[in-house]
């Protein structure tokens, strides 16, 4: 029970302060669940599998207010992390179906009604939105847990209520878009005007599907933009139970379009697409290379790319050791590892770096995998058999390049893609599994003597995401957030997410970004309007 | 009166702000006779020998002048002339590599990013106040090897370049990242800090206030950079470049590679080590630019392309105003601008009398020497734009556009052309397409608003535009409808260095000048420290 609070203390951190998520989650871990399937060691973690309380009712495409089969009729299966077993069949969307949804969401710009609705009956229909979502957000986090595989406890209980908390953060700014008024050298009048890009075209990952659907439609709606969103193939179904929420609160049809299918096909032709005027996209760093040469190749336009991380984790020997080692367990295994910003290079000082050790291991061992809709689980199963596959192939190359394995290694259960919680000691720079975004339960310990060789080593990256410092010195944390090329710097602290705090990376982690005032940047266009003044009276 | 109308014009944005700025007392009533362009002879015989000296050709790198590590050159034609000015050193890749050591050092290592703001800002003040000293040398050199009329470059590009580099100067120390409100015990911040090494690539043009535009952001934001010149015109960013180290730059700071696109600005784009890339030209290179910063580290890409920009006049507009206005809008440095008012839309009920006043305006401009007093247009600035030009102009009478005037190369020497009206052009004709970057301009009808708005917006350009009436109603509607950058009302050209530029669709991506263009240079970083017993949230 112990271990269960402190992860939902974790999750919740960003919402602490905030009651209602406060409240939620700890009525949630008031009950105790089974507790034999806290380790990871059992089996019976595999073995009972719950059925989720929510039926799928969307699966189909949805263009222009109507959720329709593909152009093509073709469907492809949706499957369920924890078995492998078909959760639906979905529509499969591709050039022929993005050509319609970019058309309907064209037709909604250049015709309106989004852009010309004034910002304050935007904000409304976003704020609607929020209320559904937490009307809903039992259904919506069990159809999250169930094609994502992540604990119904994370989605419930911090997910989906940040869903709402981000929707209503963008309808705030929706009529707080400012232009300037400028100070001209002669006499002229100048002014910005800040206007919609038009159709953006977005590519969300599998992840976090509603939270990064809410990064991206966000900004995107409340700048006045119109939408063609493409979900990721392993997890297309809570996009389209939000979409159906979206227009109960008023969307106008053509405004948010989505469509569910493949990278190659449905995703290689929103970027290509001539009529699409902006591209978002987040996943893999050699992906968003691809998104860019596409933009590139063909109407040059603007792209955000919000990419892959090695995001060192640096415990300094003045760090509280017990928090620093549960916060760098958090910031690796947190949702099976799959983030973008894991914190995938604990970096410890020598002086601290076997007790770390130790306690790292130790905290591994007791992490409770199991069944996702179970209560007290921490870990559930990776989202697919390739991110499995991949995860299990890095495991060996860690043993097989001689860093210590202190725990785990191998498959929990004999079913579905659970992990057992991986940790790796004398891990050395030049190993794949320190350089390598791994996306899994496999957390790598290094160890450093002073801050100058921290630096230098946790810089030596292709990557500029996150990093994690834990330290009492305020030099030391102040000199450190400056030196590390990174978007984030949690200090004491790892993964707060709140919606005003930008998020993105330096290097190939990235351009641009997302949350906080920064976003909206992303889905400005910026107009410079010049008249001549006669007799002013100022200039 | 032409020279002076048209000088007015090019210091419409800086005559207000201070005498510095105006004429240095050239006579405008020179040389009357070197004012048309049927007037061969006095313009082209007698080539003015330029009042300055080449003293850099050489590559800047790490602070010192040197040779291209192949030891190449290659020449700077007068486009006047085709003669050659100068041979320069031809940069490729492995100078680029060179350059990018000496400003990783300058970046990694310091000084640059280390230094405070006050320090770096007083580095380029002392600078704008060497540009000032050097104005007639800088501007000698810069026409000479670009084709533009000197009093363009000495009253308006150079002392535009110190102002605005006294502009980005004083950026350099009100750079502020940000508090941010969090939703629990969290002490969020955000920290602006400059991205690192800067790859530059810059046009012809306008050679040194593109160089401006670039380097003064870059610099007040703590960057280091490599730039790299167009092939054209290489000769002033050198010599800047040595003021640049007289005002007290540290070596490895600005390095300036000469040479070509597909050599040293390939090196650039593609380089592991460049944090960032910037370009200014053709929107066809720019995406060549941004698929090889693709496939190499994803660095950040700023691009300044192409245009076709609309200017329309509207019915309730002062014609005579509009028909000086889009005269200058279009033929302005030789018809070389990226934002030239290249459509000339016109309201119906004054179409005629447009085209007939546009016909003679053009007619009258002075074309010859740049280096001539009274002067308003020089050549093209080589071979290749020269005989681009002449065919669009031969497409333009192809496709049944009616030649008002000019049509021609003016002179037998050098890359001059006559000003040149089409009218009656329609929105399919190549010319009202293609950006042709020369001395042509196209005049289109149309009947109302809704219609030109949509033909205006039809391109996959959006760089500028201009709108020319008197109703406070037409304005308001047409800034917002038009899909550009840039909407000058009742103006055009206007370039103040706090107003920002860059394009919609694929006239690029980006804003520079103004505030908005800092963002280009810097990153920006979350700092976020859990907090006890905080006093408020």
């Amino acid at each position: 029970m112990a271990a269960r609070s402190r992860v939902s203390s974790l999750l919740s951190r960003s919402f602490s302060a905030s009651s209602p998520f406060l409240s939620r989650s700890q009525g949630k871990n008031l009950n105790n669940g089974s507790r034999i399937v806290r380790r990871f060691g059992t089996s019976s973690a595999a073995e009972e599998v719950i059925s989720p309380s929510v039926q799928v009712s969307y699966t189909k495409l949805l263009i222009d207010g109507n959720f329709v089969d593909a152009a093509s009729g073709k469907t492809f299966p949706t499957l369920d992390p924890r078995t492998g077993e078909v959760i639906a069949h979905v529509a499969e969307g591709d050039a022929e179906d993005i050509n319609r949804a970019v058309k309907a969401a064209r037709k909604a710009f250049d015709e309106g009604p989004w852009p010309k609705m004034t910002a304050y009956e935007r904000s409304r229909v976003m704020l609607r939105f929020a209320d559904l979502v937490e009307k809903h957000s039992e259904e919506l986090a069990a159809l999250e847990s169930w094609d994502n595989g992540k604990t119904y406890e994370q989605a419930l209980t911090a997910e989906i209520p940040m869903v709402a908390r981000l929707f209503r953060y963008y309808a705030g700014w929706a009529d707080k878009i400012h232009g300037l008024t400028v100070p001209a050298d002669g006499n002229y009048h100048v002014q910005t005007l800040h206007e919609p890009i038009g159709v953006a075209g977005q590519i969300i990952p599998w992840n976090f599907p509603l939270l990064m659907f809410a990064w991206k439609v966000g900004p995107a709606l409340a700048c006045g933009n119109t939408i063609v969103l493409k979900t990721a193939e392993q997890t297309p179904l809570t996009a389209f139970y939000v979409g159906k929420l979206f227009l109960e609160a008023g969307l106008p049809p053509g405004v948010l379009n989505m469509v569910s299918g493949f990278g190659a096909t449905a995703g290689a032709s929103l970027a290509s697409h001539m009529d699409v005027d902006k591209l978002a996209f987040t996943g893999s760093t050699d992906t968003g290379k691809v998104i860019l040469g596409l933009a590139a190749n063909s109407n040059l336009k603007p792209v955000t790319l919000e990419l892959g991380g090695k995001s060192p984790f640096i415990v300094f020997e003045d760090a509280d050791i017990d928090k620093a080692v549960e916060l760098a367990h958090f910031a690796l295994f947190f949702n099976q590892g799959q983030c973008c910003c894991a914190g995938s290079r604990t970096y410890v000082h020598e002086k601290v770096y076997d007790e770390f050790v130790e306690k790292a291991k130790a905290r591994a061992l007791k992490r409770v995998v199991g069944d996702p809709f179970k209560k007290g689980i921490e870990q559930g199963p990776q989202i697919d058999s390739k991110q499995f596959e991949k995860v299990m192939k890095y495991i060996r190359s860690g043993v097989e390049s001689n860093a210590t394995l202190e725990c785990g290694g191998g498959q929990v259960g004999d079913k579905g893609y659970f992990i057992q919680p991986t940790v790796f000691s004398n891990v050395k720079d030049d190993m794949l599994i320190a350089q390598d975004e791994i996306f899994g339960p496999v957390q790598s310990i290094l160890k450093f003597s002073d801050v100058d060789e921290v630096i230098k080593r946790a810089n030596d990256t292709r990557y500029g995401l996150a990093a994690g410092v834990f330290t009492k010195s305020l030099d030391t944390a102040n000199r450190v957030s400056r030196a590390l090329k990174a978007g984030t710097v949690w200090v004491n602290c790892f993964d707060v997410f709140d919606a005003a705090i930008p998020f993105g990376g330096y290097k190939m982690s990235g351009n641009g970004r997302e949350k906080g005032i920064y976003s909206l940047n992303n889905y400005l266009q910026v107009k410079a309007v010049v008249t001549p003044l006669n007799n002013p009276a100022w200039i | 009166m032409a020279s002076r109308r048209v000088s007015s014009l090019l210091s419409r944005s800086l005559i207000s702000s201070s005498s510095l700025f105006s004429l240095r007392g050239k006579d405008p009533l020179l040389n009357r006779g070197a004012r048309r362009y049927s007037n061969l002879a006095a313009s082209l015989e007698d080539t003015i020998t330029p009042p300055v000296k080449v003293e850099h050709t050489q590559l800047l790198i790490n602070g010192k002048f040197v040779d291209s590590a192949s030891g190449k050159t290659f020449p700077t034609l007068d486009p006047r002339t085709g003669e050659v000015i100068a041979q320069v050193a031809e940069g490729d890749v492995e100078d680029v590599n060179r350059a990018v050591v000496a400003a990783r050092k300058a970046f990694d290592q310091g000084p640059w990013p280390r230094m405070t703001a006050y320090e770096r800002s007083k580095i380029l003040f002392r600078f704008a106040d060497l540009i000032e000293k050097h104005n007639d040398e800088i501007a000698a050199l810069e026409t000479w090897d670009n084709g533009k009329p000197y009093e363009q470059s000495a009253n308006i590009e150079v002392p535009m370049l110190a102002r605005v580099f006294r502009y980005y100067a004083g950026w350099a120390d009100k750079i502020h990242g940000m508090t941010v409100p969090g939703d629990g015990s969290h002490h969020v911040q955000t920290l602006h800090e400059p991205i690192g090494v800067a790859g530059q690539i810059i046009p012809w043009n306008f050679p040194l206030l593109m160089l401006s535009w670039k380097l003064g952001p870059a610099l007040a934001c703590g960057n280091t950079v490599v730039l790299k010149t167009a092939e054209q015109t290489p000769l002033s960013a050198l010599l800047v470049g040595r003021l640049l180290h007289e005002a007290g730059l540290p070596e490895g700071v600005v390095n300036i590679v000469s040479g070509f696109g597909p050599t040293a600005g390939a090196a650039i784009a593609s380089h592991m080590d460049i944090d960032k890339v910037a370009f200014t030209g053709s929107t066809d290179v720019g995406k060549i630019i941004l698929e090889l910063a693709s496939k190499s580290n994803l660095k950040a890409v700023t691009l300044e392309l192409g245009g076709k920009s609309p200017f329309i006049v509207c019915e309730d507009a002062d014609v005579d105003q509009a028909v000086e206005m889009a005269h200058f809008a279009l033929f302005f440095n030789q018809g070389q601008c990226c934002c030239a008012g290249s459509r000339t839309f016109v309201h119906e009920r004054v179409y005629d009398e447009f085209v007939e006043k546009a016909k003679a305006r053009a007619i009258n401009r002075a074309v010859g020497d740049p280096f001539k007093s009274g002067i308003e247009q020089g050549p093209q600035v080589d071979s290749e734009q020269f005989e681009k030009i002449l065919k669009y102009i031969r497409h333009g009478v192809d496709s049944g556009a009616t030649l008002q005037a000019g049509g021609d190369r003016h002179g037998s020497k050098g890359y001059y052309i006559q000003p040149t009206v089409f009218s009656d052009v329609k929105d399919d004709m190549l010319i009202a397409k293609d950006e042709i970057f020369g001395p042509v301009q196209t005049i289109l009808k149309f009947k109302n608003l809704d219609e030109v708005i949509a033909r205006a917006n039809n391109s996959r350009y959006g760089l500028a535009a201009g709108v020319f009436t008197q109703n406070l109603d037409t304005a308001n509607r047409l800034m917002r409808a038009l899909r550009v950058g840039s909407v000058w009302i009742n103006c055009f050209d206007v370039f103040d260095a706090t107003i920002p530029f860059g394009g919609y669709k694929m006239s690029g991506i980006g804003r520079e000048k103004g505030i908005y263009s800092l963002n280009n240079y810097l990153q920006v970083k979350a700092v976020v420290t859990a907090i006890k017993n905080p006093a408020w949230l």
